[in-house]
């Protein structure tokens, strides 16, 4: 059984890899590097929200931020924005670091609440401070127009984060991150120190983020603050996304990113301006049918499942 | 001096229509424990019928909001009970499923909106929209003023609600103790169900009486919701007067922040404002006036 699990996912790996050799055409490459991008911003958000428990509204910061490091890059010092994808990330994380000390204090939904602050924070003063453009946003002539180059950037990119993720995860830090989710005061009276674990999640989310928001501005080539820090389409839309796939899994952002990519573009091609409407009434059935999410359900239907079969419980799931 | 004056007294009356919203809010916030993020979808939702009133029958907004009020209340209720109530038996590992459910409504409302009138800007033109009192050197706009008082008015009808009559205490009840509520014989859903419909019905009213001054568009719920969870949080979660009282205090230190600041930092604020309360006074206000 294992074998055949390793055999798929193999055949699942090859098929991605070759799929822009065989798949030509721009449109198509162009909704796959979108999911991409939105598939590292979930998977960096599950860390925090999903594993951890820690719900941010405020991923558009991380994400603005490496996409504004890339971007300024060029626009002041002539720079290739590609060094953005190195100096994005680190830029988020530094970012991060005093938002963890501020919110970190929080818990639950005043935590979530902070992070919506500082998320409107950052998009305020990105359209206020003096160096950034402001609402004007920031235009820049990509070197590289081929879909094809973007698409393996994009999916080493997101093997990197999920392969990080999953790595953390099953290491001691992410049975601590569980714990602190599942309990924090039992958490914290085994002797966990809750707010340096918290803060061990919040730095690979906020670098990941980073990357993603930095690979956004090489890509789509134009940001501006009501873009990148918007809260609706980002900080709260990935949300959506992890929540869509399956909060607390490996691949769960990666489908909920597919879902919401492809059901937006073909919402928009044949619904025309009912678009929304259609996908916000869809988000509201799923997470009324389906609380954890695709991925997560399919888990819990293979476990009651397995439970008939061997007649044991199933563990703590991870 | 007398821009200052104007600036202080402009806040307090702009905080005053802030406060009947977030006043809505606290009260959901106080029974059922999660945050709405689709108060301000409610808001906008209730300025638009106000706004159809106006246009298609020449009705008043201070009279539309009459309107308005009941058919907010109702959606209010049915948004509660066949959806959001779904959520609470529901097991699932993050317990901000509620909060998520309100984002996707608030979605909803807004693109059904937009579908509807679309992104247009709208705006209220009444006889009196553009008249000013003078009070010294200072001009006050005419609509401010009635909305301001209108705005207090509801507030303190609410608040006789809430400490005189048996429904008003039955939500205070729930909200300190929904349990102990049960107990005690009171029929915790559907208080639940009603503080729902009232939250969205004070929106609206809150909505309505903000119509003659702002422009009307699907996403300007986004706002009001950011609005009024900063009033909330500064007045201590599920206390009337505490938002009351938060309402004024935001609304004057975005007044003054756009006057001596500059109008783009106005938002920031109410926001840095919003921060330094949840860290160092996390009750709100309220907790600061019971230390005294």
């Amino acid at each position: 059984m294992k074998n055949v699990n390793l055999l798929l996912k193999l055949l699942l790996l090859v098929i991605v890899v070759i799929l822009p050799l065989v798949i030509k055409a721009p449109y198509q490459l162009h909704i796959i590097i979108l999911i991409f991008i939105w598939a590292i911003i979930g998977t960096s958000w599950n860390l925090l929200g999903g594993y951890a428990g820690q719900v941010s509204f405020g991923h558009a910061a991380f994400f603005g931020v490496g996409a504004y490091a890339a971007g300024l890059l060029q626009f002041h010092l002539g720079i290739s924005p590609w060094w953005g994808m190195l100096l994005g990330p680190i830029a988020a994380v530094v970012v991060s670091l005093p938002i963890g000390v501020i919110a970190f204090r929080l818990r639950g939904p005043y935590f979530a609440l902070a992070m919506l602050a500082l998320g409107e924070i950052f998009r305020l003063l990105f359209i206020n401070l003096p160096f950034t453009n402001g609402a004007k946003g920031i235009l820049i002539m990509p070197a590289i127009t081929t879909k094809m180059f973007y698409y393996y950037v994009g999916l080493a990119a997101l093997l990197l984060t999920v392969g990080v993720t999953y790595y953390i995860i099953h290491s001691k830090i992410g049975y601590y991150l569980v714990s602190i989710r599942e309990d924090q005061d039992a958490a914290t009276s085994l002797g966990i120190p809750t707010t340096l674990y918290k803060n061990y999640a919040l730095l690979p989310s906020a670098f990941f983020t980073g990357l993603a928001g930095a690979l956004y501005m090489n890509y789509v080539a134009f940001i501006d603050p009501n873009i990148v820090f918007n809260l609706t389409n980002v900080s709260v839309m990935v949300i959506m996304v992890v929540m869509l796939g399956g909060v607390a899994t490996t691949w769960g952002p990666t489908v909920g990113a597919a879902i919401y990519i492809v059901l937006g573009e073909v919402f928009r091609t044949t619904l025309g301006s009912a678009n929304v409407l259609v996908f916000g009434v869809l988000v509201c059935l799923i997470i009324l049918f389906l609380p954890n999410g695709i991925v997560g359900e399919i888990d819990m239907l293979r476990g009651v499942l397995a439970r008939k079969k061997e007649g044991a419980a199933g563990g703590v799931k991870v | 001096m007398e821009l200052f004056g104007q600036t202080v007294i402009c806040g307090i009356l702009l905080g005053g229509m802030y406060a009947l919203i977030a006043i809505g809010m606290t009260l959901i916030m106080g029974v059922m424990k999660i945050i709405n993020l689709a108060h301000g979808a409610l808001v906008m939702v209730g300025m638009y019928v106000t706004y159809v009133c106006f246009t298609n029958y020449g009705i008043d907004p201070y009279i539309g909001m009459f309107i308005a009020m009941p058919v907010l209340f109702l959606i209010g209720c049915l948004i509660q009970k066949y959806m959001i109530n779904r959520l609470v038996e529901v097991e699932s590992i993050l317990p901000e499923n509620q909060v998520l459910l309100t984002v996707g409504i608030m979605l909803v409302l807004t693109e059904a909106m937009r579908l509807m009138f679309k992104s247009d800007y709208r705006s209220v033109t009444t006889g009196y929209s553009t008249d000013t009192v003078y009070l010294g050197g200072m001009s006050i706009s005419v609509a401010m003023v009635i909305g301001f008082f209108i705005a207090m008015g509801f507030t303190l009808l609410l608040h006789l609600f809430l400490t005189k009559t048996d429904i008003g205490k039955s939500i205070r009840a729930t909200a300190q103790d929904r349990d102990a509520a049960v107990y005690m014989g009171v029929n915790s859903s559907r208080i639940t169900m009603l503080t729902f419909g009232i939250g969205a019905a004070l929106a609206a009213a809150g909505g309505s009486l903000l119509l003659p001054l702002f422009y009307l568009w699907p996403d300007i719920g986004h706002l009001f919701t950011a609005k009024s969870f900063i009033i909330t949080i500064l007045g201590g979660m599920g206390s009337t007067m505490g938002a009351a009282v938060g309402g004024l205090i935001l609304g004057i230190a975005e007044s003054l922040g756009a006057t001596y600041i500059s109008m783009g930092y106005k938002d920031l604020v109410g926001l840095v404002i919003f921060l330094l309360v949840l860290l160092f006074l996390p009750g709100g206000f309220r907790s600061l006036a019971r230390r005294l």
